[in-house]
C-alpha cells in the first residue's frame, strides 16, 4: 500500500493549483494545512522514513477529506485515495494517543448503528433545549478532540419525531420502467427519514419499482474516510453479500458521502479475490438520485414550488463524484422555483463525516462562513444532497436565529412532481 | 550579531511569536517540511521557521529580528516558482506573504490598483473587471501565483506578447529592505522621476528585499477578442506559421504552441475534442476593435493554411474561448500524468529562430535519450520544453542535467537568454556564466551588496558563486 501511495503522489507536480480550492488553506494560509503540503507530509513518512509525529498527525486530522483539491488539480492527483491509505496507516500505528484512537473508533461505531445514533442525538437535543448546551461530558469531548475543545455543537437541529421502517418494496406508479434499489442507510435513516420517503415517491413516479432492503447495513464510508480501512472493507463485503440475492437495474443513492464510497467499491476491493468482480459490477450501477432523475427526465411536474432556492454543493457529490450540473438542472426545471447563486457554493461546510466532532474549531469557522454566504443570498431554502451537510448547516442557521430551511434536492422535486 | 545556534533559534522564535502572534510562527517538523520548496523538484530544504506576517510593519519586524540573530530569510509567495527561488536556504526563516492578499485600492480613472504582495494575480483582474479593466500579465499559474512572486520573477504569460511583461505594469512598490527599513519606489505616476528603482527591483528574485505592496497599471479590456486554434500535422509547419503571422504585420495578443504529447495529456484531463493525431496546435488570439480583429483573424487564418495547417477553428462563444484557455493554462499542470518528475525548462530566443532551435532541442533530446514535450509562448520565442523523467533514476537524472545545459547553450547561441520568465533561482545559477561575462556578473554582485550588505536576503539564489 505504501507503493500505492508513492505512485499516486508522484503525479503531484507541486504547482499549487489546488491551494485556492482547499478550505483549510483558505482559512489559515498555511502550507501545512494545504493539499500540496499534506502530500509532502504523506510522502515524507511513506517514502523518506520520517516518523508520525503528533504535529504531522494533526495536520492530517485537519484535512476535511472534502476532495476539492482533486477537482482543482490539473494533474489528476487522487488525493482522496491517498488520504484513505495514509489515515489507515496512522490508525494502524500506535502513534495516536490510545484514548483518542478509541474514542474516535467508538464515535464512528455509534454513528453506524442507527438505534444508538438516534438515541444519542435525542439526548443531545433534549439537553440543548433545557440548558442551551450540548451534553457530551467534557472529558469525553476532550478525548475525542485531542484536548482541543470542551464543548461541542452537535447537529441536532433537524431531528424527526419518530420513524417507522420503510417499505421493502414500493411499486412503480403506472408502467414499470426500471427496478431500482436504495440505501436505507445509517445516518440518513436517523436524521432524514423524510428524504428517503421523498426519494421513494419520486422514483415511483418516474416508473421505478423501489427496493429498500432492510438487511442492508452501513456501507463502510464512515470507517474508510476515518482511516479504519479494514473494518470499512469488512462492511463493504457484507454489504455486497446482502445485495447478492437482489435483482435491480440501478442502485440509487441520496447521500453523497455514501455514494462516493459506493462508486469506489471497485477500486477499494480490487485486490479482493472473492469480491472484486462483484464490487466492480455493483459500483457501475451506483448513481446519485439527481443524476438518475436527470438521465430519465425531463420530469413532468404537476405542481409548483414558489420559493427562492440556493444550491450548496456537497463535497462528496461535487468533488467525490463530480456531480455538479444534474441537481442544478433539476432545480431549474421545477415550476415556480427561483434559483439564486450562492457564493463559494462548493466550499465545504465543515460537517465532513465526524469532522465537526473531532475538529470543532475549524468546523465551526467553516460553518459560520457557509451561513454568512447563505444569508447574503436572500434564499428561503438551501438545497443539497447529503445528510451530514443538511443537519450541520441547519444547526448553524438555527443558531443564528435564521428561518432559512434546508431541504434535500429530491424533496423539492417531490413537492412539485 | 549573534550566532544562529539552537538557543538563538529558540529565542528568535519566541520573539517572533511575541511580535506576530503565536499562530503566525510555525516551527514544528511537519510545518517546516511543508515549506521545503516550490514547484522546482530538484532542490529541497526545510527552513528553521516559517512566519506569516499580515502587514508591512510585521514584515519589517521579522527582518529586523532575523538581522539581530544573523539568520537568513527567504520571501515566499505561492511557491509556484519553477527555478527554486523560494526554496529555503539552510537554517533560514521563511517570510510567507500568503496572509497579505488584499486588493487595497482601485483607481479606475487613472487605471491603477494598489495591492498587497501576496495577492494572487487573478484577484487583481477580478477586482477591476467591473470597470472594464484588467491586469495584463497573465502567467499560466495566475489563479494562485502572487503579485510579489510575479515581480520577483518578472513574470510573463500568453498575453505579454502584445502587452508586455510584469515590469511594464508595475509602477511602484513598498519594500522592506534587507536591514528592515521600509522604502517606497515609484508610485502612481508613469515616470519614476529619479533612478528607476522599480525597474531594478522587478526581476531581483527576492534578493533585494521583500516587496509588501505594489501599485499596478491596469489595462482596458479589449472591445473584441477572437481566438483561433490552428491544427498541424507537422511541428515545423506550426513554428514557421508563428514567424509568418508576425511577419505579415499582425500582432496577436497571444500566440501559443502545444505539441502532441501534451495535447494528449490535456485531452485526458479535460476532454477538449482535440484531434489525437495532430502533431501540434497553435492558439492565436487577436484583440482590438470588431473590424480590426476580424481582419487580423482572417490574415492569420490564411497564413496558417498557407504554412500547412490542416484546419483552423475559431472559438464561437466566450465559453469555447474559455475552454481553449483552460487547456492552455492548465496544460503544464497536466504533465504530472506523463512522468514522475517534470522539469519545465525556460529559455528565450528571437522568434525567427524558432523553427531551427525547436528541431535542435528535439535532436538534443534524442541524443541524450530524454523524453521532452513542449507547451510555450511561441510568439515571444519563449520556449518551455518540459522534461519527463524519474528523479530516482540517477543515470536518467544525469542525462537530463546534460540535456538542460545543451538546451541553454542552444538558446544563447541563437542570440537568446537562459530564462524567459521563470527566473534563475537555484536551478540556473551556474548557467549565468553562459550568458554573462565576469565584469557583468561583478556589477550584479555589487548591486546586490548595495541592497543586502549582510547577504541575509534569499542567499544562494540567482548569482553564481563568485
Ligand atoms: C503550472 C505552472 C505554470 C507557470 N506558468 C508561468 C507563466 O506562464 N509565466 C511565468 O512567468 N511563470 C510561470 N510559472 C512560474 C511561476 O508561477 C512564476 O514564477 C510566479 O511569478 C511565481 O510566483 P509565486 O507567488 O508562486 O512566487 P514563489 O514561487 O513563492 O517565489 C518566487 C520567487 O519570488 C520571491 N518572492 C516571492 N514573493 C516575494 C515578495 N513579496 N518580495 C520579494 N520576493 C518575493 C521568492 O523568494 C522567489 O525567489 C508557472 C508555474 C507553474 C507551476
Ligand atoms: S494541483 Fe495537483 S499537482 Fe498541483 S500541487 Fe495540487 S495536488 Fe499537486
Ligand atoms: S481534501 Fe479538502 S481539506 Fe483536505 S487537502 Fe483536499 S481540499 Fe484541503
Amino acid at each position: 500500500m505504501s507503493d500505492d501511495l508513492l505512485s499516486l503522489a508522484s503525479r503531484c507536480i507541486r504547482c499549487g493549483f489546488c491551494q485556492d480550492a482547499c478550505p483549510t488553506y483558505k482559512l489559515t494560509a498555511s502550507e501545512t494545512a494545504s493539499p500540496r503540503g499534506r502530500i509532502r507530509l504523506m510522502v515524507s513518512v511513506t517514502g523518506e522514513g520520517k516518523s508520525l509525529t503528533p504535529d504531522l498527525i494533526h495536520a492530517m486530522d485537519l484535512c476535511l477529506g472534502c476532495r476539492a483539491c482533486e477537482t482543482a488539480c490539473p494533474s489528476g492527483v487522487e488525493y482522496g485515495r491517498m488520504l484513505e491509505i495514509f489515515r489507515h496507516r496512522i490508525e494502524a500505528s500506535s502513534a495516536r494517543p490510545r484514548v483518542q484512537h478509541a474514542s474516535k473508533a467508538g464515535l464512528i461505531a455509534m454513528m453506524e448503528r442507527p438505534a444508538a445514533f438516534a438515541a444519542s442525538l435525542k439526548i443531545a437535543a433534549g439537553a440543548r433545549r433545557v440548558s442551551g448546551n450540548d451534553p457530551i461530558p467534557s472529558p469525553i469531548v476532550r478525548a475525542i478532540t485531542g484536548g482541543k475543545a470542551d464543548q461541542l455543537l452537535m447537529p441536532t437541529a433537524d431531528l424527526p419525531e419518530s420513524t417507522s421502517p420503510l417499505p421493502e418494496i414500493s411499486p412503480a406508479s403506472g408502467k414499470r420502467r426500471h427496478t431500482v434499489a436504495i440505501l436505507p442507510g445509517c445516518v440518513m435513516q436517523v436524521l432524514y427519514d423524510r428524504v428517503h420517503r421523498a426519494t421513494i415517491r419520486v422514483l415511483q413516479k418516474v416508473g421505478c419499482d423501489v427496493l429498500a432492503p432492510r438487511a442492508l447495513g452501513c456501507c463502510g464510508a464512515l470507517d474508510i474516510h476515518a482511516g479504519f480501512l479494514s473494518s470499512g472493507l469488512e462492511r463493504a463485503r457484507a454489504f455486497l453479500r446482502t445485495l447478492q440475492t437482489l435483482d435491480y437495474d440501478a442502485f440509487v443513492v441520496n447521500s453523497a458521502g455514501c455514494g462516493s464510497t459506493l462508486t469506489e467499491y471497485g477500486d477499494l476491493l480490487a485486490d479482493d479475490p472473492v469480491h472484486s468482480y462483484e464490487a466492480r459490477t455493483f459500483a457501475a450501477k451506483v448513481v446519485d438520485i439527481s443524476t438518475f432523475l436527470d438521465d430519465h427526465g425531463p420530469l413532468s411536474f404537476t405542481g409548483r414550488f414558489e420559493r427562492t432556492v440556493a444550491y450548496h454543493h456537497a463535497c462528496h457529490l461535487a468533488h467525490g463524484q463530480r456531480v455538479v450540473e444534474p441537481p442544478r438542472r433539476l432545480l431549474e426545471q421545477v415550476p415556480g422555483l427561483r434559483l439564486v447563486p450562492l457564493a463559494e457554493s462548493d466550499l465545504c461546510c465543515g460537517s465532513a463525516g465526524t469532522y465537526n466532532i473531532t475538529q470543532p474549531d475549524m468546523a465551526k469557522r467553516l460553518l459560520d462562513r457557509k451561513v454568512d454566504n447563505i444569508l447574503k443570498t436572500g434564499a428561503e431554502i438551501v438545497a443539497m444532497g447529503n445528510p451530514g451537510c443538511m443537519a450541520w448547516i441547519q444547526t448553524g442557521l438555527q443558531e443564528r436565529g435564521s428561518a432559512v430551511r434546508i431541504m434535500h434536492t429530491v424533496e423539492i422535486v417531490d413537492a412539485a412532481l | 550579531m549573534m550566532l544562529c545556534t539552537e538557543i538563538g533559534l529558540a529565542q528568535l522564535e519566541q520573539e517572533l511569536a511575541l511580535a506576530l502572534g503565536p499562530d503566525a510562527v510555525l516551527s514544528s517538523p511537519a510545518d517546516v517540511l511543508a515549506y521545503d520548496g516550490d514547484a522546482y523538484p530538484a532542490a529541497r530544504q526545510a527552513p528553521a521557521l516559517v512566519t506569516l506576517p499580515t502587514c508591512t510593519e510585521q514584515v519589517s519586524t521579522v527582518v529586523r529580528l532575523c538581522n539581530r540573530y544573523g539568520t537568513p530569510f527567504v520571501p515566499r509567495g505561492a511557491g509556484t516558482g519553477l527555478s527554486g527561488g523560494a526554496t529555503p536556504s539552510p537554517g533560514s526563516v521563511v517570510i510567507s506573504l500568503a496572509r497579505m492578499n488584499r486588493v487595497l485600492e482601485v483607481d479606475p480613472e487613472n487605471r491603477r490598483a494598489v495591492v498587497e504582495a501576496g495577492c494572487p494575480n487573478i484577484a487583481v483582474s477580478r477586482a477591476v473587471e467591473a470597470y472594464g479593466l484588467h491586469y495584463a500579465p497573465d502567467p499560466s499559474s495566475q489563479t494562485v501565483c502572487t503579485i510579489g512572486g510575479n515581480i520577483a520573477e518578472n513574470a510573463g504569460g500568453p498575453h505579454t506578447l502584445k502587452y508586455g511583461v510584469t515590469v511594464n505594469h508595475v509602477l511602484g512598490v513598498t519594500m522592506v529592505l534587507a536591514d528592515g527599513s521600509i522604502v517606497t519606489a515609484g508610485g502612481k505616476a508613469d515616470d519614476p522621476g529619479a533612478f528607476d528603482l522599480v525597474g531594478v527591483i522587478v526581476g531581483s528574485e527576492g534578493t533585494f528585499g521583500i516587496v509588501t505592496e505594489a501599485t499596478l497599471r491596469l489595462t482596458p479590456l479589449p472591445q473584441a477578442v477572437r481566438t483561433l486554434l490552428a491544427i498541424y500535422d507537422r511541428v515545423e509547419s506550426c513554428t514557421s506559421s508563428v514567424v509568418a503571422i508576425v511577419g505579415a504585420g499582425v500582432l496577436p495578443c497571444a500566440l501559443e504552441m502545444i505539441d502532441q504529447t501534451i495535447l494528449l495529456a490535456i485531452e485526458d484531463a479535460f476532454q477538449m475534442g482535440f484531434p489525437g493525431d495532430a502533431r501540434a496546435v497553435l492558439t492565436i488570439e487577436l484583440d482590438g476593435s470588431e473590424a480590426g480583429s476580424a481582419e487580423e483573424a482572417a490574415i492569420a487564418r490564411e497564413v496558417c493554411l498557407q504554412h500547412g495547417a490542416r484546419e483552423v477553428r475559431e472559438a464561437a462563444t466566450p465559453e469555447e474561448r474559455a475552454r481553449l484557455w483552460l487547456a492552455r493554462k492548465k496544460g503544464v499542470g497536466t504533465t504530472g500524468r506523463l512522468a514522475s518528475t517534470i522539469v519545465t525548462q525556460d529559455g528565450a530566443i528571437p522568434r525567427s529562430r524558432l523553427p531551427d532551435v525547436l528541431s535542435g532541442i528535439a535532436e538534443c533530446a534524442e541524443r541524450h535519450r530524454i523524453r521532452v514535450c513542449n507547451i510555450f509562448h511561441a510568439g515571444d520565442g519563449n520556449l518551455h520544453p518540459c522534461v519527463l523523467y524519474d528523479q530516482a533514476d540517477p543515470d536518467e537524472s544525469a542525462r537530463v542535467h546534460a540535456f538542460n545545459e545543451d538546451v541553454l547553450r542552444l538558446c544563447v547561441e541563437a542570440g537568446g537568454t537562459i530564462t524567459g520568465e521563470h527566473g534563475v533561482g537555484i536551478e540556473k545559477r551556474e548557467a549565468m556564466r553562459l550568458m554573462f561575462s565576469e565584469p557583468d556578473l561583478q556589477l550584479m554582485h555589487r548591486l546586490r551588496e548595495t541592497f543586502d550588505p549582510e547577504g541575509l536576503c534569499n542567499p544562494g539564489k540567482m548569482l553564481p558563486c563568485p
